[in-house]
């Protein structure tokens, strides 16, 4: 159980106004040599080149033969990857924690890109549910519209989708960016936790339901608020990181962000954590 | 429909600066990230290195990094590496700058350095129990 001390001897981090309580308790800590060499890839995997490129028609192969070879094309030093005829299968794409450049021409199924870390994607045709669940780094473009859960519990990098998606888009989402040119389902933000989400159009009932924190912006209607969602100001700073952001996302950029609608979780419901509550303890 | 903003009168403090919620104060802990896990990046502080890193990878901005922020852990400056899921503590012979927007840039690059390493804990985990 991690316990709250107070102290009255200043730390070199609460001497910077970062806190005035010492946590303890079963926290993993590490200690590195920030002189490392300059290394900008994770150890064991691929040095590719976006300008070495191929081309994949996948018409005749089932989803793990499609992502074993995207693989050994990455162990060859293939940066750019062209995928012909995904034809709605399931599963492509998935676990890659490498840098490339992945373009697939036509849609996916269900839980395409999940898992991934570094890859540039751009999915020229429509996805299914659950597109890039667990993204923790890299940029996913899909040109047309996707369906429900899309980037459920991702905790990094951009997920942008050019039309409309589904319900619980981000749901239970732990950090990363995602961006709709249309409009979003039900439930949009539902248990979310940390990161960003902004939709251009119009969003369904109980948005950012039971919310833990993050924030939502909305450019057009929105249908319900659900519980411990609330507005917020939209400040110069949101307003500026979401210019620079549909910039980078290729939609709306003259879209006038000024008008957006920012929610919040009003912390209301803040009832759990990550430390053994006292009273629980007493329970036992 | 959008909800009317009650009009309350809220003490404005600083996160981990004072218990904020009635909850903290019935358990007597501190609830909540130890640092404003909203706050965006400012693009203008942005290091040589995390400019390499980015053209590397490809991406038009920090990505993933956005969310990265310097925290504290025993007391020390510290940055959470999410692969290790643990907190990856500053060395005492870098010196921080006064405000979190430099703060974070350093947890930034850090963290990059921390990650790519060979020494990362993950490496040896993966030497034991790779599958394929």
């Amino acid at each position: 159980m991690a316990n709250l001390k107070t102290t009255d001897k200043k730390s070199t981090s609460q001497s910077m106004g970062m806190h005035t309580e010492l946590l303890t308790g079963r926290t993993q800590q590490k200690f590195f040599n920030p002189s490392e060499a300059e290394n900008f890839f994770y150890f064991g995997t691929y040095d590719v080149d976006f300008n070495k490129r191929t081309e994949l028609d996948v018409k005749e192969m089932t989803a793990p033969e499609v992502n074993k070879e995207i693989d050994n094309l990455m162990s060859k030093g293939f940066g750019t990857i062209v995928i012909k005829n995904p034809q709605g299968k399931h599963s492509l794409g998935v676990g890659i924690l490498n840098k490339l450049n992945l373009i697939f021409e036509g849609s996916l199924g269900y839980f395409g890109m999940g898992s991934c870390d570094g890859p540039t994607v751009r999915i020229n045709g429509r996805v299914g549910w659950s597109c890039a669940e667990n993204l923790m780094a890299g940029k996913v473009v899909i040109e047309k519209n996707a369906g429900s859960c899309f980037g459920a519990a991702i905790r990094g990098g951009d997920l942008i989708c050019k039309g409309s998606v589904g319900a619980r888009t981000g749901i239970d989402m732990k950090g990363g960016t995602i961006i709709v040119g249309g409009d979003a389902g039900a439930f949009t933000g539902f248990m979310m936790q940390r990161g960003r989400i902004i939709i251009l159009g119009d969003v369904g009932i109980n948005l950012g339901d039971s919310m833990y924190d993050g924030t939502i912006f909305i450019g057009g209607k929105i249908g319900s608020f659900g519980s411990d969602a609330v507005p917020a100001d939209l400040t110069v700073s949101d307003q500026d990181w979401l210019k620079r952001k549909l910039k980078v996302a290729e939609i709306g950029e003259k879209f006038d962000v000024s008008k957006m609608t920012k929610i919040v979780s009003g912390k209301k419901l803040w009832n759990y954590d990550n430390l053994e509550p006292a009273e629980k303890k007493g329970a036992i | 429909m959008l909800k009317k903003k009650t009009k309350t009168k809220e003490k404005k403090t600083k996160l981990g600066t004072s218990k904020e919620t009635a909850r903290e104060k019935m358990i007597g802990q501190h609830i909540g990230y130890r640092y404003d896990v909203n706050l965006l990046p400012d693009y203008k502080k942005i290091t040589p290195f995390l400019k390499k890193y980015i053209e590397a990878m490809g991406w038009d901005d920090l990505n993933w990094l956005e969310d990265v922020h310097m925290g504290y852990e025993e007391g020390r400056p510290a940055v959470f590496c999410r692969n290790a899921n643990g907190w990856v503590t500053i060395p005492k012979s870098i010196k921080l700058p006064n405000n979190q927007q430099d703060r974070d840039m350093i947890a930034r690059e850090l963290l990059v350095k921390f990650q790519m390493s060979p020494k990362h804990p993950l490496v040896d985990l993966k030497k034991a129990y790779l599958k394929f």
